[in-house]
């Protein structure tokens, strides 16, 4: 599709996705991020496939992901640069660790840098608390991290020295579900070939960082 | 005191492949759920009542009991909370990102003992790692026989969902959670019913339990009840992973006996936190997650225990505790706390959705210089608005607690430290230092 929709390889998976659940909307969420590592953001093209799949408009597709935060209606930086500024992160010294992103990104928190390569966002506590000051890339943890750490991090991000570990934004995630897609399907394939159970395609499945 | 015990949840915590199939099947895992299978759903319920195991995410309510609360006659789901949100609790991220077999063992356990047709785990969307070890602990499973159809040769049968938050602090309460898992915005749902076990995910009987819930369950199994009873004390039974944070030398998780290990064990022994940071003094800790209402060093002494905490005006509630020394300002710890709130309350109740903005604004301009006052009086009066009488537990007007929360940081820090407060009007500003930076 022109648009934006999803590649006809991220349309077979979502199918797959749509299976798992008892009913298709509660796909919506799965698929908005399945659709945003493909294009980093939720295009028109991609919701109204979304809804198709699930059930719904596209409109009450974009009213859905609307109300969460990491998925975007706009485009993004390839990097999304998010520093925690909660309780234990700010008694870490995380506003002046921002402030200094804010001038070694040269935009300000919200914004997105001209080349398009970085967003910054002010972050609520990530659950690395014990790690402050605690910042994420694309939804990879960096941390304790001062003004120093900041520019490396900046640095290896630039010289894609990190590339293994920050996939572009929207990338949740490198594994995917391969089994039991439904109840149903898995019973059948487990009758269908008992001894292909522990065969190679198991060796060989999406091993995280693969 | 800081006592022996087993590392019950933990005990994978050394090894660099904890969340591979391979360290999992080598350090006993999956024995819990084959044990469970050899025993009835009746039997597995009861080692879980006899272990008086409280749930974890943070209401403390037992496990057993809310099992027994579904309808048997209907199709039932069980849906495992890993949404952890609370600024400063980090626990379930570790046993996610660390050990997702266990968890995946013991919702197979809980499960099968409340008859579930099939489970859900709900990860929250930042932990994109923590979702990638969860989906490929999911893949895993199955192929090793622990979910799908005929688990470990018998004939029980289970699917299990990985399914992705998308960024919504409010997600964690359980309804939003359930709405959220349906395609929908995080609304938690109006109660009654109270529990998803009445009417939960699409209309059905449904159980949500923590991850750290879950954790516990295999070894419970394997060890029994009793045995898990035998540590900690009272309703305060087995151990509690705690996550540590803020001004102490040794920020991090500890497994910890419940109720006889004390707050000065956590924040001072070598072992564990080490004391606060750069030997200064102890101003205020909050004991359970920043919807608790602050404790003092008088408190120090008392148990990590859900009763004690409780009687003494506040909750253990999600097992975090942060420490804030001497140079710490509580009008800038408030206004971070207040401004979680607004920033996360979902909207659907004037108090909690006006009040958290009024509330943030007010002790905003105190840190600024711009304060008045008066200020005082009317940060606690449109409080009052939210939680009628500024009690504790508090009073609702609201459809979820996230309302009554907001309170709780700053009726503490005014009532504590009202003369600080005061401070920021008659200097026109903050008087303490910037927040140092922690090199790492
Ligand atoms: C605003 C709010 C946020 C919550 N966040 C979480 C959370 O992140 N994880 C969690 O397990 N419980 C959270 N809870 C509690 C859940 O509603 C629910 O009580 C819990 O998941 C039940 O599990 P347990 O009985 O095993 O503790 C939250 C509650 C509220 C009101
Ligand atoms: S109390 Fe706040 S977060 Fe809870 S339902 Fe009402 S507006 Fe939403
Ligand atoms: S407060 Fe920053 S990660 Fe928790």
């Amino acid at each position: 599709m022109g648009n934006g929709g999803l590649s006809p390889e991220n349309l077979e998976r979502a199918r797959g996705i749509v299976a798992l659940y008892p009913e298709p909307r509660s796909a919506l969420i799965p698929l908005c991020h399945l659709a945003q590592a493909e294009h980093g953001y939720l295009t028109a093209g991609a919701m109204e496939d979304i809804a198709e799949l699930v059930g719904c408009s596209p409109a009450e597709v974009g009213g859905t992901a609307s109300f969460y935060d990491m998925l975007h209606l706009e485009p993004v930086g390839r990097y999304v640069v998010a520093v925690c500024t909660n309780i234990a992160c700010m008694l870490a010294g995380a506003y002046e660790v921002l402030a200094h992103a804010e001038r070694r990104l040269g935009v300000r928190t919200g914004q997105t840098s001209h080349d398009g390569t970085f967003t910054l966002e002010e972050a609520e506590c990530l659950a690395g608390c014990d790690k402050a000051v605690c910042v994420q890339v694309n939804h990879r943890f960096f941390g304790p991290i001062d003004a120093d750490g900041f520019d490396r991090l900046v640095d290896d991000l630039v010289a894609g020295r990190l590339a293994d570990v920050v996939p572009s934004h929207g990338v949740l995630s490198r594994v995917h579900r391969e089994v039991g897609l439904t109840a149903r399907q898995a019973k059948a394939g487990r009758e269908a070939g008992k001894s292909e159970e522990a065969g190679q395609s198991d060796e060989t499945a999406g091993r995280i960082g693969s | 005191m800081i006592t022996e015990h087993p590392r019950i949840v933990t005990s994978r915590m050394g090894y660099d492949d904890s969340y591979t199939l391979e360290r999992y099947l080598a350090t006993g895992g999956y024995e819990g759920l084959r044990k469970a299978l050899t025993m009835t759903p009746e039997q597995v319920h009861e080692e879980v009542n006899a272990a008086s195991l409280l749930g974890r995410g943070g209401a403390g309510f037992a496990a057993g009991r809310k099992w027994s609360m579904k309808r048997a006659d209907a199709t039932t789901y069980l849906v495992v909370n890993g949404d952890e949100s609370e600024p400063a609790t980090f626990k379930d991220h570790l046993l996610i990102e660390r050990d997702p077999h266990q968890i995946v063992e013991g919702t197979v356990i809980a499960a099968y003992a409340v008859g579930a047709s099939a489970a859900f785990i709900f990860c929250r969307g930042e932990f994109a790692l923590g979702y990638e070890r969860l989906l490929q602990a999911c893949n895993d499973a199955y192929r090793y026989g622990a979910l799908g159809a005929g688990i470990l040769g018998t004939d029980y049968s289970l699917d299990l969902v990985i399914h992705p938050g998308a960024g919504a602090y409010i997600c964690g309460e359980e309804t939003a959670l359930l709405e959220s898992l349906e395609g929908r915005r995080g609304f938690p749902r109006i109660k009654p019913p109270y529990f998803p076990a009445a009417i939960g995910l699409y209309g059905q009987p449904t159980i949500v339990n923590n991850v750290e819930t879950m954790s516990n369950l295999p070894w419970i199994i394997l060890n029994g009840g009793a045995e898990f009873a035998s540590f900690g004390q009272g309703s305060s039974a087995g151990t509690r992973l705690f996550a540590l944070s803020g001004h102490v030398e040794r920020p991090g998780w500890y497994e910890l006996e419940m109720s006889k290990t004390t707050f000065r064990d956590l924040i001072y022994d070598k072992s564990l936190g080490g004391g606060v940071r750069g030997a200064r003094e102890l101003k205020a800790f909050i004991p359970g997650g920043v919807s608790a209402p602050w404790f003092f060093p008088e408190h120090l002494d008392m148990g990590l225990d859900q009763d004690a905490v409780g009687k003494a005006g506040s909750m253990l509630g999600s097992g975090s505790v942060v420490v804030m020394d001497e140079t710490a300002c509580p009008v800038r710890v408030a206004w971070r706390i207040t401004r979680f709130f607004a920033r996360e309350s979902c909207g659907q109740c004037t108090p909690c959705r006006e009040g958290s903005g009024w509330v943030e604004k007010v002790l905003r301009r105190l840190e600024d210089g711009y304060g008045r006052e008066e200020d005082l009086d009317l940060l606690l009066d449109t409080l009052d608005n939210i939680a009628p009488g500024l009690g504790w537990p508090p009073k609702q007007t609201t459809i979820c607690v996230l309302g009554p929360s907001i309170p709780s940081s700053v009726v503490s820090g005014i009532s504590r430290f009202r003369d600080e407060f005061l401070v920021h009007v008659k200097e026109g500003g903050c008087p303490m230092p910037p927040d140092e930076v922690r090199h790492g």
